[in-house]
């Protein structure tokens, strides 16, 4: 009787061994699949423009004398996001400084911790409706532009959204510099700036730099917002305050009427997307994995 | 000893000494003033939507569809309020959660559950790697991904089914996450003294593993929520929206955000978008003030 | 409250007036010290576990300021001068401190670590004035001649012995006046600790040392001085072989035979 419910019990404990490790074969299959089907959708705009795709910014739907190319996209993708960490960094620098070394511990660290959190939580259309209607018509204001729309507006919008990511990794990693390093420090005499730039700053550079390249990464695939507010201008953007679409603009802005060889190359510039990102990430995780 | 560099001398020393206090001074002054810029930014947006919104919220607000445009435009014209809600919204909203929480709760526990015990595996670092990349995959790539998948070839139209689809290997990636980072800080001592017990193994997982990591796995299924349901660019290329609440999964559907888009788009319904982001950014935000508040009770 | 006054024959650099120190309101970590220290000695703080004597130390040099909730009463004069109306910066550049642990920047190289003081500080130094204090500050903790050839190489293939010398030497090259100790060899083996005690004893002819312990014969083989701390008094002060042999106090006694630790 035992040698029954023991042999069901090794039997049951297999056919679970399986069903975890079959389960877990669903992400492959996700991944996998997302790649195949992106690289399938691209195969028409792919065979017909090659590589020329990726350095035309000729974006052309009549019919008849189709001709697509991404390089407007890409270059307005780039620009608004690498404008917008570097306008994150100081930010979100100053703001790990305050919870992770100058107020550690205390209630107004957690507090301040929290509320950066919520900027993480708020949902990219409401960025979006927020840049349009306080944002531009301020730009406007200033004078920086004539309708508001535009890279600008964009990364400023952009840069508040990726500040959470900018201080996540970089509050754990500079909280996790030993007391004793700052202690010798402080004993030789050294202000706290001194502290922070000899000792704090050195042993946390790589998960603040990590941080950076992970809220890079969020910047690049960010749509909505951006959507709303760079102005869906199919041209390279002339300027910092001249307007534009970035790769997931172009297709949220495009993709309702798309068809035919369009949509495939809405499709491969998705493909482009999912590539772009997934390298920056991975070199942020690489950055993280170095550390650890 | 010979004492050849000597930095006693008081009078030089001291005005230096000035210059660095003055310097961390300085310092200390930029990190509390960019912190209180940052922080400040959650106060403009968050009180930007109230001060907007508060006067469309009523009761009809939540039980009634979307206006038409004509409507909407009379009621501006004649400086009324704007009648109808956001009730196909809200109920789009959760049909599509709810059918994407069916599809990605589970495998994303059984995921996690394998990933946590077997994370010496190589194989786990490579799905572990993998489910990371799906978590920073752009949200409107995913969108083209439910299109391919399930528009096109299954419900051969925009579909409630695509965008459930689409929500679901969004939340995915962070359920595993959650699951398997829930697991591991459930101490090994437990595991193996239900073990020596001679506990089979499903009853070891279902009975002590997932119980004790359970506020863990609310907590992250709370997050992903939270995440998704603020979502439209994916939904804009699955979902497309409904101006009726519609319970047919092969057919358009509704959803906050996408509702949000419609009145951007509508210079008639422009008013209503202050109330709706109201109630979508209440929503998100109280999902995730409860997920950080259970963390934070599982963490002491 | 005991004020213990010797017969001085070598000048007080340092006295310690009725310093009391609490941890939130009324937990009194050291109550009403006084003390003076001798120039160029050697003062070992000894006593047992929480009896206060870290927490003394780290008051000399302010250390505690890092900390919200810890409070000083009293007041130390350096030469003269009240500590508590110098600038930290400047204090500190008069008073070094060792820890428990050999703590050296891992980041700097083992020449920079000795000249970290003055990095620290932003204080310019000359490329012969930079390597002529490296050298000599790592002779002076006979460490020259073990890491003459890696001086810019990060320092982690030093000993935990070794480690500590090099925080030694990174002290002595920012030339105190007064060195604190808090245990600085009880995280090392005991060849280690010999060499450092020699060292301390060679050091003695330029700074004045004071060091916790926690090692009652450490303090019994190498200090000129010896304070008995129990629960946050100062319950003996006196030369080292006197104390040693007949102690004044019956606590004091009591530590030294053994009876508590």
């Amino acid at each position: 009787m035992s040698a029954y419910i023991y042999n069901m019990q090794i039997n049951s404990d297999k056919v679970l061994k399986r069903v975890l490790f079959a389960s877990s074969i669903v992400i492959l299959l996700i991944g996998g699949g997302m790649l195949v089907s992106l690289i399938k959708g691209s195969m028409p705009s792919i065979s017909e423009f090659g590589w020329k795709f990726l350095v035309s910014s000729k974006w052309d739907p009549t019919q008849g004398s189709e001709s697509y190319g991404a390089l407007a996209f890409i270059v307005g993708t780039l620009m608004t996001s690498v404008l917008a960490l570097i306008i994150a960094i100081p930010l979100a620098f100053f703001t790990s400084l305050f919870i992770a070394e100058y107020f550690k511990g205390t209630k107004i660290a957690a507090v301040v911790g929290t509320l950066v959190d919520l900027l993480a939580g708020i949902p990219s259309i409401i960025y979006g409706l927020w840049g349009f209607y306080i944002l531009c018509p301020l730009v406007v204001k200033l004078g920086l532009s004539p309708q508001g729309f535009g890279v600008f507006t964009s990364s400023l919008i952009l840069a508040i959204m990726i500040v959470p990511y900018a201080t996540s990794l970089s509050n754990t990693t500079i909280a996790m510099v030993p007391n004793e390093l700052k202690e010798a420090a402080y004993s030789l005499g050294a202000t706290r700036l001194e502290v922070i730039k000899t000792v704090v700053l050195p042993n946390a550079r790589s998960g603040i730099a990590a941080s950076y390249v992970l809220a890079l990464g969020r910047a690049l695939g960010e749509t909505l917002a951006v959507t709303m507010l760079i102005g869906n201008a199919n041209i390279i953007p002339t300027s910092i305050f001249g307007t534009g679409n970035t790769m997931a603009s172009v297709i949220a802005n495009q993709f309702g009427e798309a068809s035919g060889l369009q949509l495939s190359a809405l499709i491969e510039i998705g493909l482009l997307l999912f590539a772009l990102t997934t390298i920056v990430n991975a070199i942020g995780k690489y950055i993280i994995k170095k550390i650890g | 000893m010979n004492r050849t560099i000597d930095i006693e001398k008081e009078d030089s020393s001291l005005s230096h000494i000035k210059y660095q206090k003055a310097k961390d001074g300085l310092f200390k002054i930029a990190v509390i003033l960019f912190s209180f810029i940052t922080i400040s930014m959650v106060f403009l947006i968050i009180g930007t939507l109230l001060v907007k919104g508060y006067r469309q919220i009523n009761w009809a607000f939540f039980t009634q569809v979307a206006p038409d445009t004509f409507t909407a435009m009379m009621a501006k014209v004649s400086g009324q309020v704007i009648p109808g809600g956001i009730a196909n919204g809200i109920l789009g909203s959760l049909y599509l959660v709810g059918i994407a929480s069916v599809l990605s709760i589970p495998i994303g526990i059984l995921i996690g559950v394998y990933l946590s015990e077997n994370s010496q595996k190589k194989y786990a670092s490579l799905i572990r790697d993998i489910a990371d990349i799906l978590q920073g995959v752009p949200s409107i790539v995913i969108g083209l991904i439910a299109y391919i998948w399930i528009v096109v070839p299954i419900t051969k139209s925009y579909s409630v089914l695509a965008g459930g689809v689409a929500l679901a290997i969004m939340m995915l990636p962070l359920i595993v996450r959650s699951t398997e980072e829930s697991l591991k800080m459930v101490p090994d001592t437990l595991k193996e003294a239900a073990i020596a017990l001679g506990t089979p193994y499903y009853k070891v997982i279902w009975r002590v593993l997932i119980p004790s990591a359970f506020s863990g796995l609310v907590s992250g299924i709370l997050l992903s929520v939270s995440r998704v349901l603020g979502e439209t660019a994916p939904l804009m290329l699955a979902t497309l929206g409904n101006p009726n609440i519609n319970w047919n999964i092969t057919k358009p559907g509704s959803a906050v955000p996408l509702l949000i888009w419609q009145f951007y788009n509508d210079p008639n319904m422009v008013d209503l978008i202050w109330s709706s982001t109201i109630f979508l950014m209440g929503f998100v935000l109280l999902l995730n003030l409860i997920s950080k508040w259970i963390e934070a009770k599982r963490k002491k | 409250m005991k004020e213990i006054k010797e017969k001085e024959t070598a000048t007080p650099v340092m006295s310690i007036d009725d310093i009391s120190i609490s941890y939130g309101d009324d937990k009194y970590a050291v109550k009403d010290v006084s003390a003076k220290i001798l120039s160029n000695s050697i003062t070992a703080i000894m006593g047992p576990s929480g009896c206060g004597k870290t927490t003394l130390l780290r008051a000399i040099n302010r250390m505690h300021e890092l900390y919200p909730n810890i409070h000083t009463d009293g007041k130390i004069l350096l030469n003269g001068d009240n500590i508590y109306e110098m600038s930290t910066i400047n204090l500190r550049r008069k008073i070094g401190m060792v820890f428990q642990r050999p703590n050296p920047f891992p980041t700097l190289s083992i020449f920079d670590n000795v000249i970290a003081g003055y990095k620290l500080n932003g204080i310019r130094l000359k490329k012969s004035e930079r390597e002529e204090i490296v050298e000599t500050s790592l002779k002076d903790v006979a460490l020259w001649d073990e890491v003459k050839d890696n001086l810019h190489s990060k320092g982690n293939f030093l000993s935990g012995g070794q480690q500590q010398r090099l925080c030694i030497a990174r002290t002595i090259a920012f030339k105190p006046k007064v060195i604190l100790l808090d245990e600085p060899t009880s995280a090392l083996d005991p060849i280690s600790t010999s060499k450092i005690e020699d060292l301390l004893v060679k050091l003695k002819k330029d700074y004045t040392i004071i060091m916790v312990t926690h090692n009652m014969s450490q303090a019994a083989r190498i200090s000129d001085k010896s304070m008995f701390m129990y629960l946050g008094e100062l319950v003996e002060y006196d030369n080292t072989q006197k104390m040693f042999t007949t102690p004044s106090d019956p606590r004091t006694e009591a530590y030294l035979t053994g009876k508590f630790g």
